[in-house]
């Protein structure tokens, strides 16, 4: 690859980057504005994230005297695990600031570091809220992260890369026309985790204040100022991340030439904020399920993952 | 042409058992269809074998023992049922078990059922086309279902269930299986035995062997070969003993069906798959009844067992080959005849000493004059004492075993015999023994029948000759068997075991 | 692009999972409905034109396993007053579990049982081989009567696709069996079933456990 080149696509890389670190707040707007529109209310100004975040970092913290460094700990890296999958990631069919073979399964390492990290200062505090949170965390995120896994060997299965740019890049129209059930099936799963990850409903329900109903606000509870700041925001990062995955992988957009790309971009934004609205309608038809029937719903993430691999595999 | 009438007469009687008011001519006309039918087997005996409906259909060698078979087990239960239906009382009346009250079926669906049964194992011998063959096994389950659910408590409902539940997956295995051989052949060879076999070099053998696992699974759970017997214990402890003597002849007929298949197993060449597959299963059912054997409690399922053992035998023979094959035949006859004797008089008990427990019973042979000795022979029978058939062939198998060479199967074969020896004669034997009020003091409990409770004095039913003289038939049978075998039924046997062999 | 029948295969296999996960009876029988309403279309996709024996079998399958089954089944709910759980033996995330391993086992297998007729599609014999497993498994870890049914119409209907899709040269006999095997066998336990609500006020099999040893 010429000099240049390599230039124009770090210079893009590093663009997509600024656009997703800039709109992921703007993502949490847009589900409760559309659930607020469900619900027939006006609802919050669009850029309320951003307000709460300005908010939040001039804020200071309190912190308890059980805790040790490790409660600091938790939020920040949890925010740099957030920030190095945003740079993995690519955005409509054109690669991340860093791509390699094999770095989906960093992409999934790094949102399992982010998750025990969280888990480990909400551990940290020795409240029975913030353990019951951590639990329940952790105990879904096994199918979860199985689901994950198995969707992306799915889709190198199908695309033949091993890598996230390289499995994006190959999703265009005709991959779909050859193998547009397994896609179907995986982008099903994919979907599933990523209302596991972000903390949705029917998985959990970021607008309760009960905290025996809680699972990941009840593990942040304590967090206050700054700290709480940098897990709004890499909540908002996560699912950015994701939602890229999925809408690069619903949307088959791609291309070579310089328009095509600038198209592929942005029909990459358009795709996550629809599957931000997507969200926000699911979360509005739906109540929350049963803690029980949640591993549930994803061991059949899981299954459906598992289907599309054994599909592909035959 | 007398072959077709086995399955027609049979079936026009049970349709027209369902329409018959009167229970007298109902009853007649169940003997009148057993004779005839026994006729007619012993006349296809002599007359050269003819196919018919479009070939599908022939009264080959095997067809007609394993017919013969049916036919004697059928008359001994048609003439034994003429006097049990008189005596079953109707309306309904206290469970000996539980108290509770339960009713019968009517009779006719009893009768009309049982030949239905009939017509249903007579279509099986006859079938040379596998598919007609699937046709009729599924028959036997339907027609027999009923006949389970005779005496309607909750225990024969849960026996009723059960069988139905297994055997019709079974059944629905065995059809997978045959579709599987069917496309052996490409999909274009038919599913007749003799294209079959005709065919056989060139039949997939992948497709062959999954499909004979798959039919042998599935047959084998109405054979009874473990561990898909589980049904047997219950049904034939639940069911009245005429059921039980009838089952004995399903499960025979059950075996042709696993023989059929294994001939075009033969034919392709894969007959040391099939074997292999067949001794251990043999051991495995053979194994598994001598563990239940031991401490049975209830004689009935301890006759249940003891089929699934003898099952086991009839597979163990089939799989050593050989003489093997042969002693595997003659098995089938001393087993049926002295298993249905058995039924038959385990029936007579019941209705004397009102308990189905092995302890409850003592002094068989002073209480019954007829059916005690005869429960006594009856077990040396079963249990292959000389001079009965079953000894000379468990010896045939043992032989056809040691001859091949097979030393470890051998020894295990008669371990397991052992056991299972121990385990019936321990308990049958002790029933006979004594004195009838051992068996009272043991129970704790009062004589149960009416009539001593009327009149409180000691026990002396009076046997009828219907329930008395079938079992008498049956073990003299049994007795013949292990003496002297009539030419014909010999020539038969020894070409039967060769077509059915494969060697 | 997978042809019609591969995709009837594949919501065969996504209906299995469902039914196995789920915990509500009238899901599961209503996915049974239609599983057989998707494979009675299998006899009309084999040949060139639309024989007048294969609509008849296409319809026949259609009626029994897409409205007679279901209707025999909920009636018989209906009559024990029996609530609408399925109460099985082994949970629901591991019977989930247990699918996905039974699919990879029959993938396994079928890769090893060829089917020679190149018109037909690779996925039959797996998923064949799939949802003769999964009736199995109904049978075995279910606790009512009904859903060991339900089980039952499941092995009926992987044996039923293997049939109609693998054999489309061979007998009609085959398709008639299996129909007739379905329907007097579910018509006859429909009737036992019946019973079992007369004799017990339950249908649950779990409890018909008096038989032992």
């Amino acid at each position: 690859m010429s000099a240049a080149a390599f230039d124009m696509g770090a210079l893009g890389a590093l663009l997509r980057m600024a656009a997703g670190l800039a709109l992921c707040p703007l993502l949490l707007g847009v589900i409760n504005r559309v659930k607020a529109k469900f619900a027939g209310r006006q609802g919050q100004p669009l850029l309320q994230t951003y307000y709460e975040l300005a908010k939040l970092l001039r804020k200071g913290a309190v912190f308890s005297t059980t805790t040790s460094w490790i409660f600091g700990l938790g939020p920040a890296a949890g925010l740099a695990c957030g920030l190095c999958a945003l740079a993995l990631v690519p955005l409509g069919g054109q690669p991340g600031l860093f791509s390699f073979e094999g770095d989906l399964f960093l992409f999934a390492g790094l949102y399992s570091l982010g998750r025990f990290l969280t888990a480990t200062a909400a551990l940290d505090t020795g409240s029975s809220f913030e353990g019951m949170g951590a639990s329940r965390e952790m105990q879904f995120a096994v199918p979860a992260e199985l689901a994950l896994i198995l969707g992306f060997v799915a889709l190198s299965q199908a695309t033949g890369e091993y890598s996230l740019a390289g499995i994006l890049g190959r999703l265009d129209l005709a991959r779909w026309q050859a193998c547009g059930p397994v896609l179907a099936l995986t982008a099903a799963a994919l979907f599933l985790v990523l209302l596991a990850e972000t903390c949705r409903i029917p998985v959990d329900d970021p607008n309760t204040h009960l905290e025996l109903t809680m699972i990941h606000e009840v593990m942040v509870l304590d967090h206050g100022g700054p700290d709480l700041a940098f897990i709004v925001y890499g909540q908002a990062l996560k699912m950015w991340t994701l939602g890229a995955v999925l809408a690069g992988l619903v949307i088959p957009a791609r291309g070579d030439g310089a328009a095509d790309v600038l198209l592929g971009a942005v029909w990459g934004v358009v795709g996550i904020f629809g599957l931000a609205v997507v969200i926000g309608i699911v979360e509005s038809s739906m109540a929350r399920l049963r803690l029980l029937l949640v591993p549930r719903l994803l061991v059949g993430a899981t299954a459906l993952s598992g289907l599309a691999l054994i599909l592909l595999l035959r | 042409m007398p072959a077709r009438w086995t399955i027609l007469a049979p079936a026009a009687a049970g349709a027209a058992a369902f329409v018959i008011p009167d229970n007298r001519t109902r009853r007649g006309l169940l003997v009148a269809t057993a004779v005839t039918h026994l006729a007619l087997t012993l006349l296809a005996f002599r007359a050269p074998a003819r196919p018919f409906f479009d070939g599908a259909l022939l009264l080959d060698d095997p067809g007609r023992l394993f017919l013969l078979a049916t036919s004697v087990l059928f008359i001994a239960a048609a003439f034994y049922t003429m006097g049990y239906l008189k005596r079953e009382a109707s309306g309904s009346r206290p469970d000996m078990v539980e108290g509770r009250l339960f009713s019968n079926s009517p009779e006719a669906r009893f009768t009309g059922c049982i030949l239905l049964f009939l017509a249903a194992m007579s279509f099986v011998c006859l079938a040379q086309n596998l598919g007609l063959l699937w046709v009729g096994v599924e028959a036997t389950t339907l027609a027999s279902a009923p006949l389970v659910y005779f005496h309607r408590h909750h225990r024969s409902l849960e026996a009723t269930w059960k069988y139905l539940l297994l055997c019709s997956v079974g059944i629905a295995l065995a059809l997978f299986g045959t579709y599987m051989l069917a496309l052996s052949g490409g999909g274009e060879v038919s599913l007749g035995l003799p294209a079959l076999m005709a065919a056989g070099p060139t039949l997939n053998p992948v497709l062959l062997k999954a499909a004979f696992v798959f039919l042998l699974v599935g047959y084998g759970t109405k054979m009874g070969l473990a561990p898909l017997h589980t049904w047997l214990p219950d049904v034939y402890s639940e069911s009245p003993s005429v059921v039980a003597l009838l089952s004995t002849s399903l499960l025979n007929v059950s075996f042709l069906a696993i023989l059929r298949v294994r001939q075009v197993l033969c034919a392709a060449g894969q007959a040391d798959f099939g074997n292999d597959l067949l001794v251990f299963l043999g051991l495995t059912s053979m194994g598994w009844a001598a563990i239940f054997l031991l401490r049975q409690t209830d004689y009935k399922r301890l006759l249940a067992y003891s089929s699934v053992e003898h099952m086991g035998i009839l597979a163990f023979g089939a799989g050593i080959g050989g003489t093997g094959m042969f002693g595997a035949l003659l098995h089938l006859f001393a087993h049926g005849v002295a298993k249905g004797a058995m039924f038959l008089l385990a029936g007579n008990v019941l209705a004397a000493y009102m308990t189905k427990n092995v302890s409850g019973v003592r002094g068989l042979v002073r209480a019954l004059p007829y059916s005690g000795p005869l429960w006594v022979a009856g077990v040396l029978a079963l249990v292959g004492m000389p001079p009965f058939g079953a000894f000379v062939s468990e010896l045939t198998i043992l032989r056809a075993a040691l001859a091949g060479g097979r030393y470890t199967l051998a020894g295990i074969f008669l371990l397991l015999l052992s056991v299972a020896f121990i385990g019936i004669t321990t308990a049958c034997l002790r029933m006979a023994q004594g004195t009838r009020a051992q068996a009272a003091s043991q129970t704790g409990g009062q004589f149960h029948s009416p009539a001593e409770r009327q009149t409180g004095q000691s026990f002396a039913p009076r046997e009828a000759w219907s329930a008395v003289l079938p079992p008498l038939a049956l073990i003299a049978c049994a007795l013949l068997l292990g003496l002297y075998h009539p030419a014909r039924l010999a020539e038969v046997m020894v070409s039967a075991a060769r077509i059915t062999g494969g060697f | 692009m997978l042809s019609l029948v591969e995709l009837i295969l594949v919501g065969l296999v996504l209906t299995n999972l469902v039914l196995l996960g789920t915990s509500r009876i009238g899901l599961c029988i209503r996915m049974v409905a239609f599983q057989g309403v998707g494979l009675a279309l299998l006899p009309l996709l084999g040949h060139e034109g639309l024989e007048p024996e294969a609509l008849a079998i296409s319809g026949a399958t259609a009626l029994l396993k897409g409205w007679i089954f279901p209707l025999l089944l909920f009636r018989s709910l209906e009559s024990a007053h029996v609530r609408a759980e399925v109460e099985p033996y082994v949970g629901y995330s591991n019977s989930l579990l247990f699918g996905v391993a039974a699919l990879a086992v029959s993938v396994w297998l079928g890769g090893r049982v060829p089917v020679p007729d190149p018109g037909v599609p690779s996925l039959l014999t797996p998923v064949a081989f799939f949802t003769i497993l999964v009736g199995l498994f109904g049978i075995v870890t279910r606790r009512k009567a009904v859903s060991q049914v339900v089980g039952y119409l499941v092995l009926e209907n992987g044996i039923f696709a293997f049939g109609a899709v693998a054999l489309r040269k061979a007998q009609l006999l085959v398709e008639m069996g299996i129909l007739l095997d379905v329907f007097v066998a579910v018509f006859v336990m429909g009737i036992a079933i019946f019973r079992i609500n007369r004799e017990f006020d339950h249908i649950d099999a779990d409890r018909l456990a008096s038989l032992k040893e």
